[in-house]
């Protein structure tokens, strides 16, 4: 292994390693993301590799357990490459098959094959799949390419050119002048101009600076930034040398959830590499600009995510947040000047400087620049992570990527920006999305979660699940935050339990306007979103909660009633096994009752009835 | 207290009183929980007080002061997951064990925990035992997964 010992021995490096490969290779990927992992990518992994030794194969085909391939609705998936093979849903049983078809015999095994939700067309090549067709890749580019655990598969797809290329020819002032052009704003959930950000720390006054990479995705729903620490970590890591070559930092730290375990060791992992290389460490490739980084791990609190709360943690403090200004790049880590940004954010840098601010800018919408990666879950068809260009309307991203609702249901809402987002409902399917169109209609961008509900989700317990979690998550330090999420959850503990009155709603809207002006931290401020846009959007359903004391959607436990149909139960005695509380009583293969009076309405005999004997209403 | 094994922990840091949450997930990580004598130690090598660490120590979800389980459930309750049946994943496991989330079952088998989001959304509902993922699990496969891990 190498050290690179100056600029032109990387470029060299990389120039051998591409000639020494063959791009005709046969490679088979299998996903090891986030979706295919508890899928079972690990079993599929393991048994191509026993069958390639068993046909003799290892030498002819590459294994690579890769980052997330996207569409995780069909895990676990598999690229076989060069030819961009697609296959779905691939268990162990399947790989002898692959092997032996397409590997040896450069057949398509027609039952793996993706076949699309509405007209059942089977389509091989990804390329041609609508799933990808509509996507433009910049940070999910590699992912399914690499190994990330390699740093030559990095280096072959043109990694640390970025770097390479500062280092060679450009000023840290020319490095924020194309940030700053490129228009990329921070994919955390602000939006912040990242160049004007750079801008203001490098102007700080002060030698000792640092930079920082937010990896804390506490948004529930989220998963990109996952994804890419866990598929691409190189990425992260070039983007963070950039920036700390602009803004004259000479260390970085990665604070990473502690709930993402495999993001942690790849981080680590690729740090060590480039380390190793002299990718990072002092006087990197001889040009006299030294950087070294360090993993912060997370230790389980939402609240983190925040800057400045995320600064006091890697301090080694409680997360507590504090009121801005001063601004990190003016006063951060040690009350120095810190640039923080997202994980996409890093990971967008190194592409804007290898193909330059214009092919960047020329992405997107006027005020929202580039990409924006989503994940792309619930009630559609074909759940997964969606890369697509600013501006993209959520009917292209829900129906044409999506593949449509599940089961042919109808569209109810979509839920984006996380526990500081809101609900959208149909009649804004048309809206380009940017970070400007959702704030106009109550909702944010945030990190990128899209959650799509149908008819089967209730908008009052969705508003009341986001106010539980912040509720948990509040660090308690200022008193509009702490008191109004309780407040607040109270009120609608209240509806839900039937009791709920008209006034309820006016005096929510009341506490959400009192918690948006007076809280200390995003958190608190956003908090009222979920509330006030399905409030604004589905006041129907509020106003049923309360008037006729009934969920529509059937999940208000509360206002549930089951019962067990005495013509369909066929006394198998599941639900009296599943029930925790031995409300159901009967006979073997009679029918059973049901005690209204023990029953606590957990719904498991709904769950559990093979026969669809237990009723809900 | 088993003194070389917290030494083992502390050389790997400088004594900064900024190690202090690696070095309590260090512990937490393979104590199970962070026990009180360790921590006086510490208070004293990182020169910090104690009363700061058990702030931090309650804080942070990660962190137990009483012992937990030979294996952590984490069942999902993020928004995907609380769409698609989480909170009932997490009541049939509840049941089972027959223990509430956060607390351990009486033979220290198993502890009961839930998650905001484990970042499979994909999959939901989503459950982890340890390191490992477990993916649409619906409440009937329950009791087969922890057959998996009793003994
Ligand atoms: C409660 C709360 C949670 C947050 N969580 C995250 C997070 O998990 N990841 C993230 O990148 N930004 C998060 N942010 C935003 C950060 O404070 C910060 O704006 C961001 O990391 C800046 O990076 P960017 O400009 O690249 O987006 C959160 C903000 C708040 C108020």
């Amino acid at each position: 292994m190498p050290k690179f010992e100056s600029l032109d021995h990387l470029r060299e490096y990389r120039r051998q390693l591409l000639a020494r490969r063959d791009p005709q290779q046969l490679q088979v990927l299998v996903c090891a993301g986030p979706g295919c992992l508890p899928m079972g990518s690990e079993e599929v992994a393991a048994a191509f590799k026993e069958e390639l030794q068993a046909k003799g194969l290892e030498g002819k085909v590459l294994l690579k357990e890769s980052g997330c391939q996207g569409l995780c609705a069909r895990a676990v998936r598999v690229i076989l490459r060069p030819r961009e093979i697609c296959y779905q849903q691939v268990t162990p049983e399947d790989v002898p098959e692959i092997v032996e078809a397409t590997l040896m015999n450069g057949q398509v095994v027609d039952r793996l094959i993706y076949e699309a939700p509405l007209t059942g067309s089977k389509i091989a090549h990804k390329s041609e799949i609508p799933f990808y067709r509509g996507q433009q890749p910049i940070v999910l580019r590699k992912l399914d390419v690499i190994d990330p655990e390699s740093l030559d598969d990095y280096l072959a797809m043109g990694g640390y050119r970025g770097l390479r290329k500062i280092l060679t020819e450009m000023t840290p002032e020319a490095v924020i002048d194309a940030v700053e052009r490129s228009g990329l704003r921070g994919r955390g959930g602000g939006g912040f101009p990242t160049g004007r950000k750079w801008r203001v720390c490098h102007e700080a006054e002060g030698e000792v600076k640092f930079i920082i990479c937010n990896g804390d995705e506490g948004d529930p729903g989220a998963f990109m930034d996952r994804a890419v620490m866990e598929g691409d970590p190189h990425a992260v890591i070039e983007g963070m040398l950039i920036g700390a070559y602009a803004i004259g930092a000479r260390k970085g730290y990665i604070y990473v959830r502690h709930e993402y375990p495999l993001a942690v060791k790849r981080l680590q992992l690729a740090i060590g590499q480039a380390r190793q290389f002299g990718l990072l460490g002092s006087n990197i490739m001889r040009s006299g600009f030294g950087f070294d980084l360090k993993i912060a791990r997370g230790a389980g609190a939402f609240v983190c995510g925040e800057e400045t709360a995320l600064i006091h943690s890697i301090e080694g403090f409680i997360g507590e947040p504090s009121p801005r200004p001063p601004y990190p790049a003016q006063a951060g880590l040690w009350g120095l000047p810190t640039v923080i940004n997202n994980v996409e954010t890093w990971a967008n840098v190194p592409e804007i400087i290898n193909l330059g601010p214009e092919w960047f800018a020329a992405i997107g919408t006027e005020n929202s620049k580039g990409t924006k990666v989503f994940s792309l879950v619930g009630a559609v068809n074909q759940t997964g992570l969606v890369e697509v260009p600013m501006g993209t309307t959520l009917r292209q991203i829900i129906f044409e990527l999506g593949g449509g609702i599940r089961q042919d249901h109808e569209f109810k809402a979509v839920q984006t920006g996380g526990p500081s987002g809101g609900c959208i409902p149909k009649e804004f399917l048309d809206l380009p999305v940017d970070y400007d169109s959702l704030q106009s209609v109550g909702s944010i961008m945030g990190s990128g979660g899209m959650i799509v509900m149908d008819h089967t989700s209730c908008m009052v317990d969705v508003a009341r699940y986001f106010l539980s979690f912040l509720f948990e998550e509040s660090c308690g330090k200022c008193t509009p935050c702490r008191e109004g999420l309780r407040q607040m959850l109270f009120l609608l503990d209240e509806i839900i339990h039937g009791r709920g009155e008209e006034a309820h709603l006016a005096l929510m809207e009341e506490l959400c306007a009192a918690m948006a002006d007076a809280s200390l931290c995003g958190l608190g401020q956003s908090a009222a979103n979920p509330v006030l846009s399905t409030l604004k959007y589905f006041r129907q359903e509020y106003e049923t909660h309360i008037r006729d004391k009934k969920c529509p959607a059937l999940v208000c436990r509360p206002l549930l009633k089951y019962s067990i149909d005495p013509e369909t139960c066929t006394g198998c005695l599941a639900c009296v096994r599943e029930c925790p509380v031995g409300a159901i009583t009967g006979l073997k293969k009679q029918p059973q009752e049901l005690d209204q009076e023990l029953c606590i309405k957990c719904g498991l005999c709904f769950e559990s009835c093979q026969f669809e004997a237990v009723k809900v209403e | 207290m088993d003194q070389e094994r917290l030494d083992t922990i502390l050389s790997r840091y400088e004594g900064d009183a900024a190690d202090l949450i690696p070095v309590l997930q260090d512990i937490q990580d393979q104590y199970s929980y962070l026990p009180k004598d360790e921590l006086k130690v510490v208070a004293q090598k990182l020169n910090v007080p104690l009363t700061r660490i058990f702030s931090v120590a309650t804080f942070y979800k990660m962190f137990s002061l009483i012992p937990k389980g030979r294996h952590q459930i984490r069942v999902c309750l993020g928004t995907t997951c609380h769409l698609r049946g989480g909170p009932r994943l997490m009541e049939s496991f509840s049941h089972r064990l027959g223990v509430e989330p956060g607390y351990t079952t009486k033979d220290m088998q198993f502890s009961l925990e839930t998650v905001g989001c484990l970042g499979s959304c994909a999959q939901a509902p989503v459950a982890m035992i340890d390191d490992k993922y477990f993916g649409r699990l619906a409440t009937d496969k329950v009791p087969k997964i922890l057959k998996l891990y009793k003994n």
